[in-house]
């Protein structure tokens, strides 16, 4: 689905991802995980296209498509979703309205029909009870003076109802209790279906607990170190990171 | 004071001199005495500069120079030219270049006891009340054009509403100036009375039908009793080469709910000065604007909420959308008598600048004689945000929609505060049709 080869990017200057590889197929799901600071969130931005990061080198291919060459609303349109980090807020526009425009908004690019007011509704309706939520947020300006655990809600809401091929939570989990965190994983394990894909930028190996990833990678200094199965997951909850680093610095020595 | 002024200040008063002496003769003797007490006041005064503090950043230099004059003649104005500017099937009062234009104003279905008329006509039926208000709560000597309306105000509104009488529907008055020639000066003047136990809802509408530079003094005076409710609207869309300067006072009573909502969209330069006393325990207050400003336009607020009894609530809420050169002024005053304790007070003034050659100075200031209160005050100016652009356009947005809901959610945001729903969607109307001007320019940048 996504194909990432030799990605490396920056931000005002500084180089942050140093030559990223990944290979997310349908069906999956992928954890990246690693030490703040190791890019990350870089990576989610990048292939949502923020235009603060810079791509220096390197490609991202989505089903065919040339990534690197569309606006980010266009990489919307062809299926990616990013699920901010730190969502922000949009004064006066409630989220049933943001939301309605964002759907059209795919539809039309798309070239299918708008859905009107009431069409929107059901729909919505439909997606609130199947990941059992009510509307109560529905009528508030968009992610205004919501709690932290209410703006990752309204993420998962957005990529509920968007319904991407490819999801990109970053660090959706942060910060959540663990009902919360139940309520976020719940619903992704709903979304999930052999047709579509999702990459899980965590800090912590708690979320995998709840969605259980089939690769894990490990991020260090803007580079894929160490990929595995959801058991690499639990080595690192266990070790921490500093092993890797300093694995990683010999591999670099090594290859010179 | 320079030669200058004098001169203009000298002209005004020649001008006075002359209306006086001919058409206001007809007016009862406490009206005639406010009058002369005015022009008296005003020639003391003379016009602001900016050495004053409140009006540092608003030069009205043009407006002294150029010497206005009430404006004489009255153009025939079709129903079907003012069609634009009515909202829903409301009763309303139409002047026309300062005069009652009864053929254009509806008044029926008015309750029982209620009074929506013409300040002449309520100086010939209902004197007392007008005598106990008007000029009560704007001093003349407020400044130089609170006292140019007081001296030359010809006719206005009058709207009273008695004790525990509900009025359904708005209320609606329309100033609307039409003229040949520059220079004229009309000076609009409103007086609402709304008695303990009453509500309604007032609109004052401003709309300019010609392109002439004029001078537009207006001054409303709103008496809320207790436990009242009332909302006042106010929608300014005079000619870009227009000046309009008002001053909007309002006094309200124990337990009442008062809210003045203000759209300043039109004129050259506005000035308002709009001052709001909670003056009985358990009042709340809200005060609610948002200008929308291009071109070469210049709108400046300056705002006063002041609390002189204990256990009352306001609440200030601007937003201004700017492009181009133009500019704004906020100057936001809270004021907390000695004794008003458990005041509540919340004021913020957020400024979107869409040009980077708008220009938006915001200005908080805090005057609190007692200890137990709550003030906060808040103002942001900036361009659009990239990371609230960006977030619009990973959901599928293309960039042009995103800059425009945000954008609009800055308006809306403001206009979701209106209680009363064909206001709110006429506003909303008028916000969007006035933005999507706004389109292809931003879509070049």
């Amino acid at each position: 689905m996504i194909e990432i080869r030799n990605l490396h990017a920056s931000v005002e200057g500084a180089q942050i991802l140093r030559g990223i590889d990944l290979t997310v197929n349908a069906g999956e799901i992928h954890a990246i995980m690693g030490p703040n600071g190791s890019g990350k969130s870089t990576l989610a931005q990048v292939i949502a296209g923020h235009p603060a990061y810079e791509v220096t080198e390197g490609s991202i291919t989505f089903e065919g498509q040339d990534v690197l060459e569309m606006e980010p609303d266009e990489r919307s349109v062809a299926g990616i979703f990013l699920a901010f980090q730190y969502p922000v807020s949009i004064r006066g526009i409630t989220n049933a309205y943001f939301l309605r425009s964002a759907v059209n908004s795919i539809r039309k690019a798309k070239g299918e029909e708008e859905l009107d007011t009431l069409d929107f509704l059901d729909i919505l309706e439909d997606k609130l009870r199947t990941i059992g939520w009510d509307d109560s947020l529905m009528n508030r300006p968009v992610n205004d003076g919501f709690s932290g655990g209410e703006k990752k809600r309204n993420e998962i809401l957005q990529l509920a109802v968007i319904d991407p091929k490819l999801a990109i939570l970053d660090e959706t989990d942060s910060g959540l209790d663990i009902d919360a965190l139940r309520v976020v994983s719940d619903t992704v394990n709903k979304l999930r279906r052999p047709d579509n894909a999702t990459i899980i930028v965590t800090h912590y190996q708690r979320l995998l607990n709840y969605i259980e990833p089939d690769h894990v990678h490990v991020l260090s200094a803007g580079r894929i170190v160490k990929s595995g199965g959801k058991e690499l997951a639990l080595e690192l909850e266990a070790r921490g990171y500093d092993w890797l680093k300093e694995e990683s610095a010999q591999v670099v020595g090594s290859t010179g | 004071m320079t030669q200058t002024a004098m001169t203009t200040t000298d002209r005004y008063v020649a001008q006075f001199e002359a209306v006086a002496g001919n058409g206001a003769a007809a007016a009862p003797a406490w009206l005639k005495s406010l009058r002369s007490n005015a022009i008296t006041q005003f020639a003391a005064l003379g016009f602001p500069t900016t050495k004053q503090e409140q009006w540092r950043f608003t030069s009205v230099r043009d407006i002294a120079e150029k010497a206005f004059r009430p404006a004489e003649t009255v153009p025939q104005v079709d129903l079907t030219a003012l069609e634009p500017y009515l909202i829903g099937d409301m009763a309303r009062l139409v002047f026309v270049n300062g005069r009652f234009a009864a053929p254009l104003s509806s008044v029926n279905d008015i309750p029982d006891g209620v009074v929506f008329s013409s300040l002449t006509d309520a100086l010939a039926n209902h004197n007392d009340i007008v005598e106990a208000h008007l000029g009560k709560h704007v001093p003349a000597d407020y400044n130089a054009f609170a006292a140019l309306n007081t001296a030359f105000a010809l006719d206005g509104a009058f709207v009273y509403v008695p004790k525990d009488v509900t009025v359904e529907n708005g209320l609606h008055v329309i100033y609307v100036t039409s003229f040949e020639e520059d220079g004229a000066l009309t000076t609009p003047r409103n007086l609402i009375v709304v008695e303990s136990g009453a509500r309604a809802d007032v609109i004052e509408s401003y709309v300019g039908l010609s392109d002439r530079n004029s001078l537009t003094a207006a001054v409303s005076e709103v008496v809320v009793g207790d436990n009242a409710q009332v909302e006042c609207y106010r929608i300014q869309r005079e000619s870009e080469n227009a000046y309009h300067v008002a001053n909007t006072w309002s006094t309200q009573g124990r337990d009442s709910n008062y809210a003045f909502h203000t759209v300043p969209l039109g004129s050259r330069l506005t000035r308002h000065d709009i001052r709001m006393v909670m003056n009985g325990e358990g009042g709340q207050g809200i005060l609610n604007g948002l200008y929308v400003t291009h071109g070469q336009q210049h709108v400046d607020h300056n705002t006063i909420l002041e609390h002189a009894t204990p256990h009352c609530e306001s609440h200030e809420y601007f937003n201004g959308i700017l492009d181009d050169h133009s500019r704004s002024v906020f100057n936001g005053r809270i004021i907390v008598r000695p004794g008003a304790q458990k005041t509540d007070s919340k004021q913020t003034n957020n400024n979107l600048l869409l040009s980077e050659n708008a220009r938006a100075d915001s200005q908080p200031q805090l005057e609190i004689y007692a200890d137990d209160v709550k003030c906060t005050h808040g103002a942001t100016l900036g361009p659009m945000d990239q990371n609230s652009l960006f977030y619009l356009q990973s959901r599928g947005l293309n960039a042009d929609d995103a800059r425009n809901m945000l954008t609009y959610g800055f308006g809306i945001e403001i206009l979701d505060r209106m209680k009363v729903p064909v206001v709110r969607d006429y506003l909303d109307g008028l916000i969007r049709s006035r933005l999507a001007q706004y389109r292809p320019k931003q879509a070049a940048s």
